[in-house]
């Protein structure tokens, strides 16, 4: 990093964007950690797909990139999403993973055609906007160094996405404190939780909209691809450190932030280091240094095999 | 326009593109069917998502051996070895790893996709790179293609469905159950690395039409479209055949007829219709059939009680057995029982009493579990049989 990098500068360009990729990042691998061990590590990535037919439809309706309606969009994508999945699984009784499949790829195609037949030329609203998202853009201007973020003033001025991910966090994080028993249960032994009066189809729904909140507030900042990379990485790479589910969940929020921080850095000013001068896509290296961690942690994991089956 | 487009009278490009993505939708189905029922079918969405970096490192290798890196088979060729790798992945992750294979799928794909994007943007900053159109792999674009590429594409999807005709029967065995395959000598790991090898030679044969993220949708739709139609694999391969082909040949005519239809949605848009009408009106399975079987059910059990019940001299209150037993001229519209009722109430009731007494009777075990309360016992039991049965039912019968 050149000279002033941890000061105004630093604060103003990579500190929003940096504290929003973290946030995004632990927010989804917290669900994600469920819907791994539950096998449903793909509607992470149904969910994803089916942000973009969700936010072109609020934009036709409502006529404005405003982030509550895409939200609202979004969010109500999402949850068409999983309920169609699930009557075609029970109505067709189609595997769950086809079922998938036919869901999320037709709704994203209906996405795409509406965005090319609707006038969106005016507004920022794109696909590959909401593939890679625009984590190098959220600037704050307003800061004119460490001493900002005391600053009410300026404090106004951070860009929307940073208190809107950190809010998704919190809730997620707070769910997650408070329905840790039950949901644990519900996850590795349903029967048993069932016997115990816990509405394991509630807790399994619910999980899913949680998922929904984290990919909905992230995609926005950080595009659909990291929302897909984080659902499934750090718990990936975090299953293969430990047996313990506490020990996994605390991995994996380890290996969100590395990804996140590392991925930026990278992106920011790896090429800079080898000689390039243009920065390259912040989302993308954060999608890839969490492939890096995962593939690290599956050849050097201490329990990264099936229990049972012969070392690798 | 759109009939022109049809007909294949929108030039040259046009046409080839269309017969391409009609030869693309019949091979998408086939193999599609097989992965299906293999319980793998998204294994091709990481394939097709680790297309992306092959496609950025091919360009990248040509412009600095000095092309202006938009050879399409350089690009395909590239896009088919990262494909592999992911694949590689994929497999590696599943069977030397703890995780399971969709954890593994959703894991490379986006990996591969994300190194793909910073791929792309580093190839942004190239000066060769600006007009690089590369983002035309995402979501296909078949406007605006050279001859040359629309050849590829047509010879592609020949060649590779000339391999499914080749290859169906093993790939079917393996599919459906790999212990018998195994045990009648097919190779199974041969196959199913044919059977990848094909669902890879179809994405990268389908990026430039359908595009990455959409070309996965060409392997499932019509393979679970074409599963409600026939329970034997080799129809739902030819079903499945048919609605690719369909889609694709429709799709890529109409989006070359109109300039805001993407080739890539419009065909998979299609697809996904021929899906619903199946989900609904196919038969057997379809929604439809299992609605109106449910009511012939239904309206067999209420009627069956409706007689029991005449039969028995009890009142009958419930609103449908009342309409069922009017419509089938079993009771008047004052509820008495006409002879056709009297007539079929004694017979249900005597069925209902012969099934009692061999319910009760532990050498009529095997018979006993046909019970459901419809069957009558005649098509249960032989003549001899029922005779003997008849002694049993005392001076009570009737």
């Amino acid at each position: 990093m050149g000279g002033g990098a941890l000061g105004t500068e630093f604060v103003a360009l990579s500190l929003p964007p940096l504290l929003i990729g973290v946030c995004a990042a632990v927010a989804c691998a917290l669900p994600g950690n469920f819907l791994l061990l539950r096998r449903q590590a793909l509607i992470g990535d149904a969910i994803s797909h089916v942000v973009l037919p969700g936010i072109v439809l609020a934009f036709l309706i409502t006529g404005s990139v405003a982030a509550w309606p895409m939200m609202i969009g979004a969010g109500m994508a999402a949850l068409i999403t999983v309920v169609l999945i699930e009557v075609i699984r029970r109505v067709g009784r189609i595997e769950p993973g086809a079922a998938m499949g036919v869901v999320f790829t037709a709704m994203f195609a209906g996405g795409v055609l509406l965005l090319e037949q609707s006038d969106t030329s005016g507004v920022h609203l794109d696909v590959e906007h909401a593939l890679f998202g625009n984590l190098e853009s959220l600037i704050w201007l307003d800061a004119e160094g460490w001493a900002s973020l005391l600053d009410p003033v300026a404090l106004a001025g951070v860009p929307h996405e940073l208190p809107r991910m950190a809010i998704a966090l919190i809730v997620i994080v707070v769910l997650t404190y408070v329905f840790w028993r039950p949901l644990k249960l519900s996850t590795f032994d349903e029967g048993f939780a069932q016997t115990l009066g816990l509405p394991t189809g509630v807790i399994g729904l619910g999980l899913v909209i949680v998922s929904a909140i984290a990919a909905v507030a992230a995609f926005d900042a950080v595009g659909s691809i990291i929302v897909i990379a984080m659902f499934i990485c750090p718990p990936a790479a975090a299953r293969m450190m430990t047996n313990r589910l506490e020990m996994q969940v605390a991995w994996s929020v380890v290996f969100a932030v590395a990804s996140a921080v590392l991925g930026y850095v990278l992106a920011g000013y790896g090429p800079v280091w080898i000689g390039f001068d243009n920065a390259v896509s912040a989302a993308g290296m954060i999608a890839t240094v969490s492939g890096v961690i995962l593939a690290v942690a599956a050849v050097f994991g201490p329990c990264r095999v099936r229990e049972g089956a012969a070392a690798g | 326009m759109l009939f022109e487009a049809l007909t294949l009278q929108l030039g040259y490009n046009a046409t080839l593109v269309t017969i391409g993505a009609a030869l693309l939708g019949i091979t998408a189905g086939a193999v599609g069917t097989f992965l299906y029922v293999g319980k793998r079918a998204l294994v091709s969405d990481a394939i097709s998502h680790a297309t992306l970096p092959g496609i950025g490192l091919a360009f990248i290798a040509m412009v600095m051996l000095g092309g202006d890196g938009r050879s399409l088979p350089w690009l395909l060729i590239g896009s088919a070895l990262s494909a592999w790798v992911g694949l590689l992945c994929v497999s590696w992750l599943t069977h030397r790893t703890r995780l399971t294979e969709d954890a593994a799928i959703g894991a490379v794909l986006s990996v591969f996709f994300g190194a793909g994007i910073v791929l792309l943007t580093v190839i942004q900053s190239m000066r060769a790179g600006r007009q690089a159109g590369l983002e035309d792999f995402l979501l296909g674009s078949t406007a605006g293609m050279l001859w040359n590429d629309a050849v590829i594409l047509a010879v592609g999807g020949a060649i590779v469905l000339a391999l499914v005709l080749v290859l169906h029967r093993p790939m079917a065995l393996v599919a459906f159950d790999p212990d018998y395959a195994t045990a009648t000598g097919t190779n199974v790991r041969r196959t199913e690395l044919a059977m990848m090898g094909l669902a890879l030679a179809i994405t990268v044969v389908g990026l430039k039409v359908v595009g990455l993220i959409l070309i996965v949708a060409l392997l499932i739709i019509p393979a679970v479209a074409a599963r409600f139609w026939s329970d034997r694999v080799e129809r739902v391969v030819l079903i499945a055949g048919g609605i690719g082909g369909v889609s694709g040949y429709a799709g890529a005519a109409m989006s070359a007829s109109a300039p805001d239809l993407p080739t890539g949605p419009i065909i998979v848009l299609m697809a996904f219709g021929i899906f619903v009408l199946s989900l609904l009106f196919a038969p057997d399975r379809g929604v439809l059939a299992v609605f109106l079987r449910h009511r012939r059910f239904q309206a067999r059990v209420h009627v069956r009680q409706g007689l029991l019940a005449l039969a028995q001299g009890q009142p009958i209150y419930e609103r449908l057995t009342l309409r069922l037993m009017r419509r089938a001229g079993l009771i008047r519209a004052d509820g008495v029982a006409t002879e056709t009722g009297k007539a079929q109430a004694a017979r249900a009731l005597l069925d209902e009493r012969r099934w009692e007494i061999l319910r009760a009777d532990p050498r009529h075990e095997w018979a006993a579990a046909r019970y459901d309360g419809l069957t009558p016992l005649e098509r249960v039991l032989t003549p001899d049989q029922l005779v003997e049965l008849d002694r049993s039912l005392g001076p009570e019968g009737v």
